[in-house]
């Protein structure tokens, strides 16, 4: 690799502030470290705690077999970090390269990398949300406090919201024994990520682990009693559930918020970047200096029409971190593209789910292996004549067969014989997704390479 | 000038070429897919094996074999058991395996593996402390062959002295897997099956001796446990039990010895293991990587024609994946040559990958780490007396079939 001088001084003397001291934040630091930066690194996180792993929060955390704060992320290497844990980041001057601090004090950077992530979305009424009994679950201290509150046995807990969160909480309240309502507005759980068709057979799993599932349903009020303990919810059918926990999981909003006003193209979707993880201003013009990485990026996928992505994904998290860091302190061609595959994998009610792609996306699918009615498959998912993402239910060691055929602009509906294949699958239906709001044009892209350092795009013409 | 892989294949699975043959995978890896003289397809290189290990297209299942596939053919004759779950696709294949895992692994017998640890111990100390007195044994026979065996017996619930028994029948068994081009295919063939009936019949006189007093064994857990997907038929309980008692041991045996055989062929190694025992799991993982008992997997069937590496391999086509080479493939490991038991990111397919991946592994796995170590903590001054050692014959379960080692000693 050649690496011109400002690059290689870059690496001996640069000053590089990473703000968001998780997943992304974390692996981008050891990989700046590990590519050889030897300048000085600052790491700013607004909570207390070391970086550390959330897909367990909402799984063994909650089921009380791993404590919160015992999901520390494994360290690959020394960082040689100064830490500046417990205040977030309250604005960053792009001019004069520097990132303001909650108590005051500001940090000068040469290159910046922004990792600030998610966080949940709060129930929307303030008193409501302030009621003892009324949590969301994004953070360890969240698990914790949810934890605490199921190992007390409520009577019944509501789960506002049947996304993935939602419906793992569910999972895990029934692991343990209690009665769980599940309210989810639209018409099935995982019906935004996956689809009615999925959906529903999310909705009989649920159902078949004695989940009072109820669909089309909002709850309009959360009511407390005079000490303040939510003691009931008010839902838009007219009914009432008596319930002393409630928890809200109606999705993530992006930590972006410190960045109004700085020139950075940074707004509730996130903030936008290059495939190389540079971010853009206002202008839709490319910055130098500030890169991003994580939940928080949003960035163009030529896979998938140059749609601006922004992934809650930990594999994207891991890679898009690893592509920034190694792009913060390489110069031209030496940079890489983040072409990661979304990808992402649940655990609930007993059955492992797995998907990749952008299955949204997806007008139509079709049960390639296994059977929806025994809750063991494989679906793929088509768009304009080619396969766009897969999904499994207990049958995860196909799925990078998947990832290939999306990287490879498979045709769909698929064409092949294979091991597994049932009468259910010899024919697409579609996919029913709630908000059928698809893109109509875009070249098709093959991508090649195995490692990261060898991954380009291909142009691949359409088929005639 | 090269040789034809053609030829290549030839050399491969040349008994003359057994001791060694990884300068001839690194010769095949040229030509990641190549189509062979009779119409068999090889695949040498790291992804492309381990895409097609997850690749749907590709049957297990040799029923799907078209007579112009090449490779051998089912005998037209066969009227004894039904193909093991290892032999069958989905959904067949995830049943059975389903079922079979139920008192074995996660989740439902978490412990089962774990558990036997002290008896695994205990039975590596007996067979060192049976080298007291002697300055050589045969590795093979007196260690790394009846070490497997008396863990199966025990797992499965077969009474130990009955190896006499099922020991020529696991031979004629695993003979069959030899896909050399050797004389002679469907005689041995017959000879496979009938040893797998006479097996398969001794084995069901044993399930029912379960049925009637089940004991804390897979055997009897099997015949007694209920479970969602309910319970095996009375042939598949046979089959699966067939399996499960052959590769239990056929493929531990290779795995030790080669262990013992490489370990002895590093000395620096043999001392780090010594002293730190903990060496014991990343080094195993090193030498599934390096000398894998399962060297190729020659069983697979395209159902479809399969675009890979440049190379289309048309549907009805056998498929054989090259484990070993894959291994050793410089685009994937890092100096793939050395034997480096500290080793790190060693996704190897010593076990396989995807459906099929060794059910045994983790029992694999704990045999080996403890056979090499407590020979390494306590044979004094072992040495190879030939090197290489005589081979056994075959290809796909590749290994030496006796080992002499000479040592100074036995520490208590």
């Amino acid at each position: 690799m050649t690496v011109d001088g400002s690059a290689r001084a870059f690496r001996q003397h640069g000053r590089v502030v990473v703000v968001g001291a998780s997943l992304a934040g974390l692996r981008a630091a050891e990989t700046l470290r590990e590519e050889g930066f030897v300048g000085a690194l600052t790491m700013i996180g607004d909570e207390p705690s070391e970086p550390y792993d959330r897909p367990p929060l909402s799984k063994q955390v909650l089921l009380g077999k791993v404590p919160a704060d015992g999901t520390a992320l494994p360290r690959r290497r020394a960082l040689d970090a100064e830490w500046r844990l417990g205040v977030a980041a309250t604005g960053l001057d792009l001019t004069g390269k520097r990132v303001r601090l909650a108590d005051g004090q500001e940090v000068g950077f040469d290159r910046l990398l922004i990792a600030t992530g998610t966080r949940a979305r709060p129930w929307p009424r303030e008193t409501e949300a302030d009621l003892d009994g009324v949590f969301v679950l994004r953070t360890a201290d969240d698990a914790a406090r949810l934890e605490r509150r199921l190992a007390a046995r409520p009577r019944r807990v509501l789960v506002i919201g049947a996304g993935f969160t939602g419906s793992e909480v569910a999972s895990a309240c029934r692991e343990r024994g209690l009665e769980v309502t599940v309210a989810e507005r639209g018409p099935a759980p995982l019906v935004g990520a996956l689809g009615g068709v999925i959906g529903a057979v999310a909705a009989e799993l649920q159902r078949e682990h004695g989940v009072d599932l109820r669909c089309g349903i909002m709850v309009t009020a959360l009511e407390g009693d005079p000490a303040g303990r939510l003691k009931r919810a008010h839902l838009s059918d007219g009914t009432t559930l008596d319930v002393d926990v409630a928890v809200i999981a109606l999705g993530a909003m992006r930590n972006t918020e410190w960045l109004a006003g700085s020139g950075l193209g940074a707004g509730p979707r996130g903030v936008a970047c290059d495939a190389g993880c540079r971010a853009f201003d206002v202008h839709g013009i490319v910055t130098d200096d500030i890169f991003v990485a994580g939940d928080v990026a949003r960035s163009p996928h030529p896979l998938f029409g140059y749609q601006f992505l922004s992934l809650e994904h930990w594999g994207n998290a891991l890679a898009q971190a690893e592509v920034a860091a190694h792009n913060m302190i390489s110069s031209g061609p030496d940079r890489r593209p983040h072409l990661w595959v979304p990808a992402f994998w649940s655990a609930q009610f007993g059955v492992n789910i797995k998907s990749v792609g952008v299955p949204p996306m997806g007008e139509e699918l079709i049960v390639t292996q296994g059977s929806l009615a025994e809750r063991r498959f494989a679906a793929a998912y088509g768009h304009q004549g080619r396969v766009i993402a897969a999904v499994t239910f207990d049958h995860a060691r196909w799925i990078d067969f998947y990832r290939e055929q999306i990287e490879s602009a498979a045709p769909f509906p698929p064409v092949f014989a294979n091991v597994d294949r049932r009468p259910e699958g010899l024919r697409p239906v579609g996919a029913d997704f709630p908000d059928p709001a698809l893109p109509t044009h875009g070249p098709t892209v093959t991508l090649s390479g195995y490692s990261p350092s060898e991954r380009r795009v291909t142009f691949t013409p359409a088929r005639a | 000038m090269t040789a034809t892989s053609g030829t290549l294949l030839h050399q491969i699975t040349d008994y003359a070429n057994r001791a060694d043959p990884y300068p001839l995978y690194a010769e095949l890896r040229r030509t990641p897919v190549a189509r062979q003289d009779d119409g068999v397809y090889t695949v040498s290189t790291y992804w492309e094996i381990l895409s097609l290990l997850h690749d749907p297209r590709i049957s297990s299942d040799v029923r799907n074999r078209t007579p112009q596939a090449g490779g051998d053919l089912p005998p037209e004759d066969d009227t004894t058991l039904p193909p093991s779950f290892l032999r069958l696709d989905p959904p067949e294949h995830d049943r059975l395996r389903r079922l079979a895992t139920r008192p074995f692994g996660p989740p439902h017998s978490p412990r089962r593996i774990h558990d036997m640890g002290g008896d695994l111990v205990r039975m590596v100390s007996g067979l060192i402390d049976g080298f007291q007195g002697r300055e050589q044994v045969d590795i093979v026979e007196d260690f790394a062959y009846p070490f497997p065996v008396m863990v199966i017996c025990k797992l499965l619930g077969v009474p130990h002295q009955d190896e006499v028994l099922f020991h020529g029948w696991a031979d004629a068994i695993v003979a069959a897997l030899d896909p050399s081009p050797a004389e002679g295919p469907q005689e041995r063939q017959r000879t496979a099956q009938r040893a797998r009936t006479e097996l398969g019949t001794y084995l069901a006189g044993l399930v029912e001796e379960h049925r009637r007093a089940p004991g804390d064994d897979m055997l009897s857990a099997l015949i007694t446990d209920h479970g969602p997907d309910g319970q095996m038929s009375p042939v598949e309980l046979i089959t699966t039990a067939v399996l499960l008692l052959i590769a239990g041991h056929e493929t531990t045996v290779n795995l030790i010895t080669n262990g013992t055989l490489t370990l002895l062929r590093h000395p620096e190694a043999l001392k780090r293991l010594r002293e730190d025992p903990d060496l014991a799991v990343p080094l195993v993982e090193e030498l599934l990587r390096y000398e894998p008992p399962v060297q190729l997997l020659p069983q697979r069937t395209a159902l479809a024609d399969i675009d890979i590496a440049g190379t289309v391999i048309p549907a009805g086509a056998s498929i054989w994946l090259m484990l070993a080479s894959g291994n050793r493939d410089p685009r994937r490991f890092d100096d793939p040559d050395r034997f480096d038991p500290g080793r790190r990111d060693n996704e190897h397919l010593g076990f396989g990958s995807g459906i099929h991946y060794c059910f045994g592994a983790p029992l694999a796995r704990l045999e080996a780490q403890l056979a090499l170590t407590g020979l390494a903590r306590r044979l004094d001054g072992p040495r190879l007396v030939a090197d290489p050692p005589p081979y056994r014959q075959n290809p796909v379960l590749r290994g030496p079939r006796h080992l002499p080692v000479a040592f100074d000693g036995v520490t208590a």
